[in-house]
């Protein structure tokens, strides 16, 4: 279980979070939503400590994260695993490579066991055809599958993707999700997801919350997202033409 | 100004904190090697070719008198491809191509998230990224400005003695004229300063790129520059305590 509490940061004079507080359960895939520039990044840039808030802790399993002691924060750090928005794979590796960096440099795992950890995560995601091919030569689906085997190698407690579906089409989206939410249940692992992809939020909102200029203004699941009564929530749902014509 | 080399000096002191292991570093400075050093070789080569051969034939073409021996021309050459071209000059040439690479390639780490990839790994990505880059541009810049001084040397040979300006023997004989054998150590520490000096700058640069694709080419370009400029500040420093 993550727990963030009174997250406050700003930019400036801008605010971009304003005490943000909340729960991401274990098993469970969690997704902050909310319209471009409304601090869904930066509220996860701050939970993995990218970003100091001014005020405000995140503890993981009751352990507080920010502020602590670097063994401790490095220590908390490599129970994470996190999809970035372009996957951010190192261009210079292959496919095999990428995964398997984090166990090269991270455990003292044989040779074997480490190859046949990286085989079992990329036949997990689906790309064990794809091993030895560079990061430049796989479409932007692919890198994010690989992202996320490169994630999940080390058997993370808690699991983080920024954007998953950017860039993507809604097939590949939804395979991208699907993907998250059976690694989420599988492995039980504590998961957030940050999105503004509407598709996400109905097929895998197991818990939302909506930000909005940095507050948090609403908080529930895919069931009753679309009963909400909160007129900036009901703004970013209905933003699409389909969803808006089917309200009616 | 100030605040921008308080920054820098904390990058530095970051380098060298939570380091990997020794086999870690070991990989990474081999590839860097060939990187900052095997692919450097071509460039290095024609240049100080070209180098030696136009000193060769400008200094010819200036010392025009009868009471100047001819063997002063590989003298001359000699000197200033040790002291001078091979160390500064050469290492100007190389902050704009191995810099320019440094920097692109951290600034393109950055904005593409790679960086930030390790630190949430728990890896200092500085250290893990720019140490290895420093040791092997430590290491492979005197080398290849030893290489640029005896290519250089060789061009103003075959020039001199293609074109009849001077005479093998004569050649040979102003090069071993008073030879004062720390003249080698001198481009030799020069240039590893230089190295240093090139790769901090150019990683510091990259490393706290912000912004897209534009940036990054703009970072690259300041690399550039200020490598340029601390080399020549430093050349005249060490011009002063060496010599």
């Amino acid at each position: 279980m993550i727990e963030i509490k009174n997250i406050s940061k700003s930019f400036g004079d801008r605010i971009v979070l304003d005490n943000v507080s909340g729960v991401f359960k274990k098993g469970q895939t969690s997704l902050v939503i909310g319209a471009s520039g409304t601090g869904k990044s930066v509220l996860l840039k701050c939970m993995l400590d990218l970003v100091t808030p001014e005020e405000g802790q995140v503890f993981y399993d009751g352990r507080a994260f920010l502020g602590k002691k670097e063994k401790e924060r490095i220590d908390l750090r490599r129970e994470m695993g996190v999809l970035f928005q372009g996957g951010a794979l190192f261009d210079s590796q292959t496919v095999f490579q990428n995964v398997k960096f984090p166990l090269d440099m991270l455990t003292t795992q044989s040779e074997s066991e480490k190859r046949d950890r990286v085989a079992f995560c990329l036949k997990r995601v689906g790309l064990e055809a794809s091993r030895d091919r560079m990061p430049s030569e796989i479409s932007g689906g692919m890198k994010k599958r690989v992202g996320i085997a490169r994630a999940i190698v080390l058997n993370p407690k808690y699991l983080f993707c920024d954007e998953p579906n950017s860039g993507l089409d809604p097939l590949t989206s939804i395979k991208i999700d699907e993907l998250i939410q059976e690694i989420t249940h599988e492995y039980d692992t504590t998961t957030v997801v940050i999105t503004h992809d509407m598709n996400s939020v109905l097929s895998i909102g197991e818990n939302i919350k909506f930000l909005y200029k940095g507050k948090k203004l609403w908080e529930g699941n895919s069931k009753n997202i679309l009963e909400a009564e909160v007129k900036e929530l009901d703004e970013f749902v209905f933003s699409n033409h389909a969803l808006r014509q089917l309200r009616g | 100004m100030l605040k921008n080399f308080g920054k820098f000096l904390m990058f530095l002191y970051e380098l060298f904190t939570r380091r990997e292991s020794f086999k870690v570093y070991w990989k990474r400075f081999i590839d860097e090697c060939m990187i900052i050093g095997i692919d450097s070789l071509l460039i290095v080569c024609i240049v100080a070719f070209f180098i030696g051969a136009v000193v060769c034939v400008q200094i010819n073409a200036n010392l025009v008198s009868p009471v100047i021996p001819v063997y002063v021309v590989s003298n001359i050459v000699r000197d200033m491809m040790l002291l001078e071209l091979s160390s500064t000059f050469m290492c100007v040439i190389l902050a704009g191509k191995v810099g320019s690479n440094i920097a692109s390639e951290l600034g393109t780490m950055r904005i593409t998230e790679q960086v930030e990839a390790l630190e949430v790994m728990g890896i200092n990505a500085a250290s893990y990224l720019i140490l290895p880059k420093v040791l092997a541009a430590f290491v492979m810049f005197p080398i290849l400005s030893i290489l640029s001084g005896f290519i250089g040397i060789v061009g103003g040979y075959i020039a001199g003695t293609a074109t009849g300006i001077i005479t093998p023997e004569q050649y040979i004989y102003g090069i071993r004229f008073s030879f004062i054998p720390f003249n080698l150590v001198i481009p030799i520490i020069k240039s590893a300063v230089f190295g240093i000096l090139i790769a901090t700058i150019s990683s510091y640069k990259g490393f706290y790129t912000r912004g897209g694709a534009l940036e990054v080419g703009k970072v690259s370009t300041t690399a550039v520059t200020n490598s340029c400029i601390a080399i020549l500040i430093a050349d005249y420093l060490l011009a002063e305590l060496l010599t």
